[in-house]
């Protein structure tokens, strides 16, 4: 059983007062996380990273399609307290101390007495705000916010856990905890879907990510089938000639001088690299190395955001709406 | 609906109770109205044989009053504050349904309400006591009622019953309008509220039928909040109808009843983009 699933989610949301249009922030997302996975929902800002995650916590409502958490429906009461969320930039009550915040919140799941006191005593030490715990939250950071807000993520120890943006408004060291507090999730065996545009953090985290942008789901595999699978080219370094190779060859796109007679030979991938290299080499030259020169996440993911930015996003009229504009 | 759980509901409740009994400005408003509570003994002075009765029609005024300012004002915030500090997406996350949360932060809201009419209250008995203990015994025999008339818990109670509508009210705009909207809305209602009596007589007074149901139908859809007001009952030491105190707190739970469930209905189905 997937520890999360959506069947073509969809969410329009009307725009413009005299007369709302509807605007598709979420196109048919279907998507399955299997439990145990770090799960990295990448897209740039406005993809529908943020719709999807409120649409999987009930804050809005699907407009279609259907998502279920732990083989439950959404909104399910025992579902939710085996799940855990951080939203994007989130904000607590200012009159409570971080230790108070907690407390209520764990007496939600119905923890109680010392086992409540050690769960929010130990959580509060885990993320670094040991030692503010009776400070009210409107004299905390941004960055002790995001922090308080992963304690209260996971005050219910939970099985699925979801995460909107986690890294924003954080220091490199916050990051850097956050990445360790993933990590250790993940080898506690939970699941990790997390929201981010930071795609080096889903590079050292996840099992398996999907791209998003403008709310159509563009990409989604594990990380080395959505990379590897892309053979950009071949470096080829080569020393000892007298001359630049010529850049002219069929085969070659580019040639770089490093030093006085070495050479980075960029090659097409359709290239056999060591035929290639030796002929370039020629009497005289030396090869250095061949390596394989793969698409990053980072070209993916511009190339699966400039694929979907021609699409229009107000959402197309049902047949029912065209025939009561046509009327 | 879903089965409420009266644990949740409780214990959102007295996180409301946390936040207000923490904010200032209810401070503020539960201490001036003690004062006036207060400068009602003095102002009582100038009405020669009318001390007691200023002093209870006062006080009692000021309890009322002041309460309305924090059943309004804390009331159009207690969900609007929440959607837009966004505040609520951790909170709906949480085992909990989105009726137990707005029950939660009604009677959070009413357990406030019901310490600061009774800390009011207080302050009105003790100031009443006062003035009886320094008054001649031979002129407090003139009064029409004891100072310390047990009646004045009545008046608090019908108060606070009506505290409680308004505060339902509150909360009914506030599931799905602007704070600013919210508040004007309900005051609009609590003034049109005072004036149930004439709109159930205006038939009386207007010869066109569909004017007279109009009124009918606004009387019937309206709170009326008259018969909560029995200030008059215990300043001229008449007694309060048990029947129509009955009669009246029926009528507080039902109305209560009909705008938390509109409420309900409005803010289950709302989407917090």
């Amino acid at each position: 059983m997937p520890a999360i699933e959506t069947h073509v989610l969809a969410k329009d949301y009307k725009v413009g007062f005299w007369r709302p249009r509807p605007y598709r922030a979420l196109d048919g997302l279907t998507l399955s996380v299997e439990p145990g996975e770090v799960f990295g929902f990448l897209g740039p800002n406005g993809a529908g990273k943020t719709t999807t995650l409120k649409l999987l916590m009930q804050l809005v409502y699907p407009t279609s399609g259907t998502a279920s958490i732990l083989g439950r429906p959404l909104g399910d009461l025992e579902m939710k307290r085996r799940i855990g969320y951080l939203p994007e930039n989130p904000y607590f009550y200012d009159y409570l101390t971080a230790e108070e915040l907690l407390t209520y919140f764990a007496s939600l799941f119905g923890y109680k007495g010392s086992d409540r006191a050690t769960r929010v005593a130990r959580l509060l030490d885990e993320v670094g705000l040991g030692a503010e715990r009776r400070l009210q939250l409107r004299k905390f950071s941004k960055g002790m916010i995001q922090r308080v807000g992963l304690a209260q993520t996971l005050i219910n120890d939970p099985e699925v856990v979801f995460l909107d943006e986690p890294m924003s408004g954080l220091d490199p060291l916050g990051r850097r905890d956050v990445r360790a507090l993933i990590l250790r999730l993940r080898d506690a065996g939970r699941t990790v879907f997390f929201s981010s545009h930071i795609l080096s953090d889903a590079e050292t985290l996840c099992s398996r990510i999907a791209i998003v942008a403008k709310g159509r789901l563009m990409a989604s595999g594990t990380l080395t089938d959505l990379v590897t699978a892309q053979l950009k080219g071949w470096e080829i370094i080569l020393d000892g000639l007298p001359q630049a190779p010529p850049a002219a060859h069929p085969g070659v796109r580019a040639v770089t001088t490093i030093a006085p007679g070495r050479y980075a030979v960029d090659a097409l991938p359709a290239e056999d690299p060591l035929r290639l290299a030796q002929e370039l080499a020629g009497v005289s030259g030396r090869l250095v190395s061949i390596t394989q020169v793969q698409d990053t996440l980072e070209d993916l993911f511009v190339r699966q955001v400039d694929h979907a930015s021609g699409t229009d996003r107000f959402a197309a009229p049902t047949p029912a709406a065209a025939a009561g504009d046509a009327r | 609906m879903s089965a409420v759980s009266l644990p949740t509901v409780l214990r959102i409740a007295a996180n409301v109770f946390k936040e207000s009994v923490r904010d200032k400005v209810l401070y503020s408003i539960v201490l001036f109205a003690v004062l006036i509570i207060a400068a009602s003994l003095l102002i009582g002075q100038l009405t020669a044989g009318q001390e007691v009765k200023i002093i209870k029609d006062l006080g009692l005024s000021a309890i009322s009053l002041f309460g309305h300012f924090i059943a309004i004002f804390i009331g159009i915030g207690l969900v609007s504050k929440e959607v837009e500090r966004r505040s609520i997406y951790a909170l709906l996350a949480k085992p909990m349904s989105r009726t137990e949360l707005l029950l939660g932060k009604f009677f959070g809201l009413v357990a406030t309400l019901a310490v600061n009419v009774a800390v009011m209250t207080a302050a009105l008995v003790v100031v009443l006591a006062v003035y009886a203990w320094l008054t001649p015994a031979d002129l407090r025999a003139s009064w029409e009622s004891s100072a310390t008339d047990p009646a004045i818990v009545i008046v608090a109670a019908l108060i606070l019953a009506e505290l409680a509508v308004v505060t339902a009210i509150a909360i009914l705009f506030s599931t799905f309008t602007s704070p600013v909207l919210a508040a004007a809305f309900t005051v609009g209602l609590v003034i049109a509220g005072q004036f149930g009596a004439d709109l159930k007589n205006f038939e009386q007074v207007v010869e066109s039928r569909p004017v007279a149901w109009m009124a009918r139908g606004l009387y019937y859809v309206l709170p009326n909040l008259a018969p909560f007001d029995v200030k008059a009952e215990v300043v001229y030491g008449m007694p309060i109808a048990r029947r129509a105190l009955g009669f009246t707190l029926l009528y507080a739970l039902v109305y209560i009843t009909l705008l938390l469930t509109a409420a309900v209905t409005i803010f289950r189905r709302r989407d917090f983009k």
